[in-house]
């Protein structure tokens, strides 16, 4: 049965009503009508829906949307100020670390929570990290260009 | 796919969830902590809960402390916790080591420790862990709280003694001696991917001989175990490659893999010689991590 969820999306608040079952990644496409958040394999294991909860980074497929009430939830509709790109979006642009397109949004929230963590990753740490989520197009090569050139970035703001 | 509809119950108290619990238990009741192995088996339909306790909203149950001779694992604990070292010592370098292998990055910010117990997947690090290293198990119902050793907990593929109306509230790991070694290695043919094997070994090194040596294996048989003609082959003597060497191919004798097209038991007995080798090996290499 459909119950009343209210999620802070991107410091937005959406009142949705969705059945327990309904993940945070279909809430959040559906239900808010914010589509940037891509559905790939649905079992958490391509990371297309990666999202950050309350600073950390995770596969929006695998949480139910009754489960994220009342937590920050940041998805890539949130990343951009305006016209400015955030300076990781930037990154993937000047690095040519998109392809299709598809596997990006995942990519992004994923990289961003870890280079705006207070102690950001070492490299090894970078590409574990990193390896979460899957490109098809065989990009991971520039999309790690792009995620170090943006740690440099950032903390140099 | 998408799950099939159940019942959301969002207890405050572990008291409340217990009774929760006991109500749904008979109504396909489960307990939900990160779901990271759930919720996949949910939208596949292989389980199909009717109800769900979720237990992420309980005041301590995250809980993660050293007890007289115990490290005390929490319900609510995530895997990304061992990406640092939580206790001193050769325990807090085994943990971060075996977090690295289990799953990815953001599987590990939500996936509990505990979860991956109930869960009891073959492959599990974790299960490995509690095992080699005896492990207890507490379990909590309206009934009362159980302590169970970890070689009563696993009873095959996914399949725990914990029952439908019980709660896994914490796992306690005896902490290593002083003089102890802790190594572990793990083969899988992609980052963070199931293991194929995986070796998980302890001794305490006295006047250079190794004593009181558990040498556990994973993800080969339906649940993880300890070999002991691999810990008889060692026990008592010096820790040189040829011993090393003779324990790990003791090992991979005793295993009984599954004979798959993708991995053929006689490759499978080859990773379990890498892996327990190079477990030894890791053991033996002394640099141990400062706590922050």
């Amino acid at each position: 049965m459909k119950q009343p969820i209210t999620l802070q999306v991107n410091q937005n608040t959406y009142d949705i009503e969705a059945e327990p079952r309904r993940t945070l990644a279909d809430a959040l496409r559906e239900d808010c009508g914010l589509t940037g958040t891509h559905l790939g394999c649905e079992h958490g294991v391509c990371g297309a829906c990666t999202v950050i909860v309350d600073g950390d980074p995770m596969r929006a497929c695998l949480m139910f949307a009754v489960q994220a009430e009342g937590r920050a939830i940041r998805t890539v509709e949130g990343l951009a100020a305006g016209a400015t790109l955030h300076p990781l979006q930037q990154a993937f642009i000047d690095h040519h670390a998109l392809q299709c397109g598809f596997c990006t949004a995942g990519f992004l929230m994923l990289a961003t929570s870890l280079i705006e963590r207070a102690d950001p990753p070492d490299d090894q740490e970078l590409l574990d990290a990193l390896s979460s989520n899957l490109c098809r197009c065989t990009g991971y090569k520039n999309i790690v260009n792009a995620v170090r050139a943006a740690s440099v970035a950032l903390r140099q703001r | 796919m998408k799950p099939v509809a159940f019942e959301y119950h969002s207890p405050h108290s572990l008291d409340e969830a217990l009774a929760t619990l006991a109500r749904v238990a008979p109504l396909e009741g489960r307990v939900i902590a990160g779901g990271q192995s759930l919720v996949p088996a949910m939208a596949f339909r292989l389980v199909r809960p009717g109800h769900l306790v979720d237990i992420n909203g309980i005041a301590g149950l995250d809980h993660l402390r050293v007890e007289a001779d115990e490290l005390v694992i929490g319900a609510c604990v995530r895997h990304a916790i061992f990406h640092r070292p939580v206790v001193a010592g050769v325990l807090g370098r085994a943990l971060t080591d075996i977090a690295a292998h289990v799953a990815h990055y953001p599987i590990r910010m939500r996936g509990t420790f505990c979860g991956s117990l109930a869960q009891a997947d073959p492959a599990s690090e974790w299960c490995l862990l509690a095992m080699t290293l005896g492990a207890r198990m507490i379990v909590r119902s309206v009934r009362g709280e159980r302590s169970i050793p970890a070689h009563a907990f696993f009873q095959g593929v996914m399949s725990t003694d914990i029952q439908p109306d019980e709660l896994l509230t914490e796992v306690r790991i005896p902490l290593p001696h002083a003089q102890a070694r802790i190594g572990f290695d793990e083969f899988s043919r992609r980052r963070g991917d199931f293991a194929l094997a995986m070796a998980l070994v302890q001794f305490d090194l006295l006047d250079g001989r190794m004593k009181a040596v558990r040498v556990g294996v994973g993800a080969v048989e339906a649940t993880a175990r300890r070999i002991e003609a691999a810990e008889q082959t060692l026990e008592g003597g010096m820790p040189t490659m040829d011993r090393f060497q003779a324990a790990a191919r003791a090992a991979a004798q005793a295993v009984d893999p599954s004979d798959q097209p993708q991995v053929p038991a006689v490759y499978r007995r080859e990773l379990v010689e890498s892996c327990v080798r190079r477990a030894l090996e890791r053991a033996l290499s002394a640099t141990l991590p400062k706590l922050p």
